[in-house]
């Protein structure tokens, strides 16, 4: 299980060989609350994406582009609020902080990513912690997206404010979010586990008069 | 409702997003074994409160959560600059009061205080490195 990749680091797996089950912060809110059904009235709708690997990783930013560059074959965005992702649209890192970015990898790969990246750092000064098992994210979509994000947001959500590939880390429904637009039709939210369950109903009751759809 | 502009995200943010942090530029004593008890409680309790201009530390909470500095006119409310951590301010109480003047507009008449920070805190908080 341990990985010393550099001397003074442990590193472990978090996804453990043995099959345990693993739920989504969400399991319970959709237990609870329901899943109210997308149908051909539904304007916007709602679908989570779960069990992603969540990487934080903090240190400078030219020797983090490096080693990023060299592992995912992109950057770092190079603007504050920036988000870049890779042809694929699987794989993303966002500007958190000025020292600060989220990589976000298909399920399973955040493991395997962190071992490469920290042989590509090296000696560097950095930080790469898994932040996998404390968030989720939600996929918001449909005509009425923007109306939902107005409603619960002072953020500026207006295309030329908000223009693809931002992301922003604001208040969202008086909790944190990271608000991020991928692409033209989509808008992603990162949600911490402990807001999962208090976001996702005040989506539904905001998105209920949107005929708001939840998919799986 | 207001926007404050973080030096850090580049653009505005509501007020929501941020939390006022005290006074800024309050540097450590450097060698606080050899610092007498009096200049050590300075440093720990007591802050200025101006009329007019001050400089203060405010965190960007929920955004990028770093600290950087506001100079503010706690009479108006008005938030003149926003800056990073470790640079000085552009707009000081002297800086705009040089600049009314040579507009013809007297400031602190009648001995009221319009710059708050003694002069030797001034001076403190210009030498200070933080």
């Amino acid at each position: 299980m341990s990985n010393s990749v550099a001397q003074n680091v442990r590193t472990f797996e978090t996804h453990p060989e043995a099959t345990v089950p693993a739920e989504s912060p969400l399991a319970w809110s959709y237990h609870h609350s329901g899943r109210p059904s997308a149908s051909a009235k539904s304007r916007v709708v709602l679908r989570e994406r779960a069990m992603l690997g969540h990487l934080i990783l903090r240190g400078g930013a030219i020797v983090l582009d490096e080693a990023v560059r060299q592992v995912l074959g992109f950057g770092l965005p190079g603007r504050p609020n920036g988000l870049t992702r890779d042809a694929s649209g699987e794989r993303s890192i966002q500007w958190l902080s000025p020292d600060e970015w989220l990589v976000i990898v298909p399920g399973g790969e955040e493991f395997a990513l962190e071992g490469k990246l920290r042989k590509a750092l090296g000696e560097a000064h950095y930080a790469i912690v898994d932040a996998s098992g404390g968030q989720t994210l939600i996929e918001l979509e449909g005509e009425m997206a923007r109306e939902l994000l107005m409603k619960s947001t002072p953020y500026d959500v207006h295309p030329d404010a908000f223009p693809v590939g931002k992301g922003v880390t604001t208040v969202f429904a008086k909790a944190t979010v990271i608000l991020r637009r991928p692409d033209e039709q989509r808008w992603e939210l990162v949600l911490r586990r402990s807001f999962a369950d208090y976001l996702y109903r005040w989506i539904l009751d905001a998105g209920a008069e949107y005929a708001i759809g939840v998919e799986a | 409702m207001f926007h404050i502009h973080c030096p850090y995200c580049e653009e505005l943010r509501e007020e929501e997003e941020f939390h006022p942090k005290g006074q800024a530029h309050i540097a450590r004593p450097a060698d606080p074994e050899a610092c007498s008890d009096e200049a050590w409680g300075d440093y720990l309790f007591f802050r200025d409160n101006p009329r007019g201009i001050h400089h203060e530390l405010w965190v960007h909470a929920i955004g990028c959560r770093k600290f950087f500095n506001i100079t503010r006119n706690t009479v108006t409310y008005e938030i003149l600059e926003t800056y990073k951590m470790g640079e000085q301010p552009a707009i000081t109480a002297e800086s705009l009061a040089s600049t009314e003047k040579l507009a013809g507009v007297q400031v602190a008449g009648g001995g009221q205080q319009t710059v708050g920070a003694s002069d030797s805190a001034v001076k403190d908080s210009r030498g200070a490195k933080v």
